[in-house]
């Protein structure tokens, strides 16, 4: 079994708001995230695939193919958009990272067919990152 | 849905690598540069991985301010710019950087219980770091 990294960037929008919570909540629990009118962040995101090293190609996973996953599935959907109002997990969820690393993952499991998803990492700065491995 | 989430710190201390339980000559042969009588110094970067369930209504694992506020009270505060011979925590054991990822952890393991503390990570400089998930294997 070897495990295989690759890693992008995109660029988003974001605000942390729950409409349960009061203005003062909001506000307590989000602090500067709660600014309604948003912020953005430059992320980077590390998706780890496992498997077998195939015998003929050398390869675990085309990485060509990989990154055409990666791109129409994760950053087409993502990149330099607001996450809040144009990424369709995040009409009714916060798009914090934990959730942003579940959604790339629910959107990248079942789209590989050689390598097996093994870990979706998202860096929101360079020193806050969230790891996903598809946990219940 | 259980997710781990990773915050970097840094702090800057200086500490000897010495052994009392060693001759003079051994302690050279053990530590080399870092017996020096004097001390020396070391930018660490310290990495904190939690994990938990993501909570529905916040989208979080933890308040990061909670656990920042861990980090700062319990393990900068006492660490930071500091001799690192000289503080209670290794009045009987060497600072390694082995030893300063232990003593982290069970600190943190400790002061900080919003989330499950899975390991620590400390970087002694950009060409080693070490790892200590409280006697667990590491996750790949």
């Amino acid at each position: 079994m070897v495990y295989l990294t690759r890693k992008c960037e995109f660029s988003a929008s974001h605000y942390y708001h729950n409409p349960e919570f009061s203005t003062e909540e909001n506000q307590r629990i989000f602090g500067k995230c709660a600014n309604l009118n948003g912020h953005g962040h430059n992320y980077t995101l590390e998706v780890t695939v496992k498997g077998d090293v195939d015998p003929k190609t050398g390869f675990v996973v085309d990485l060509k193919e990989l990154k055409e996953i990666l791109n129409r599935e994760v950053l087409d959907a993502l990149d330099h958009r607001h996450l809040n109002k144009e990424v369709p997990e995040f009409l009714r969820q916060i798009p914090t990272t934990e959730n942003l690393a579940i959604a790339i993952w629910n959107r990248l499991q079942g789209k590989l067919h050689v390598a097996k998803l093994h870990r979706v990492r998202v860096y929101e700065l360079p020193d806050l990152f969230v790891d996903f491995y598809g946990e219940a | 849905m259980k997710a781990h989430l990773t915050r970097r710190y840094l702090f800057s201390a200086s500490h000897r690598l010495h052994c009392d339980g060693l001759s003079e000559s051994e302690n050279q042969a053990t530590y080399g540069k870092c017996n020096n009588p004097h001390g020396h110094g070391h930018n660490y970067a310290l990495e904190v991985t939690v994990s938990g369930q993501v909570n529905p209504q916040t989208g979080m694992v933890c308040n990061l301010v909670d656990l920042d506020g861990a980090v700062h009270r319990e393990v900068l505060e006492r660490f930071d710019h500091v001799n690192l011979n000289a503080r209670r925590e290794f009045a009987a054991t060497v600072p390694t950087t082995e030893n300063l990822s232990e003593v982290i952890f069970n600190i943190l393991k400790q002061r900080f219980t919003a989330a499950h503390l899975e390991e620590v990570r400390l970087e002694e400089t950009m060409m080693n770091s070490f790892e200590y998930a409280g006697g667990a294997e590491l996750r790949v």
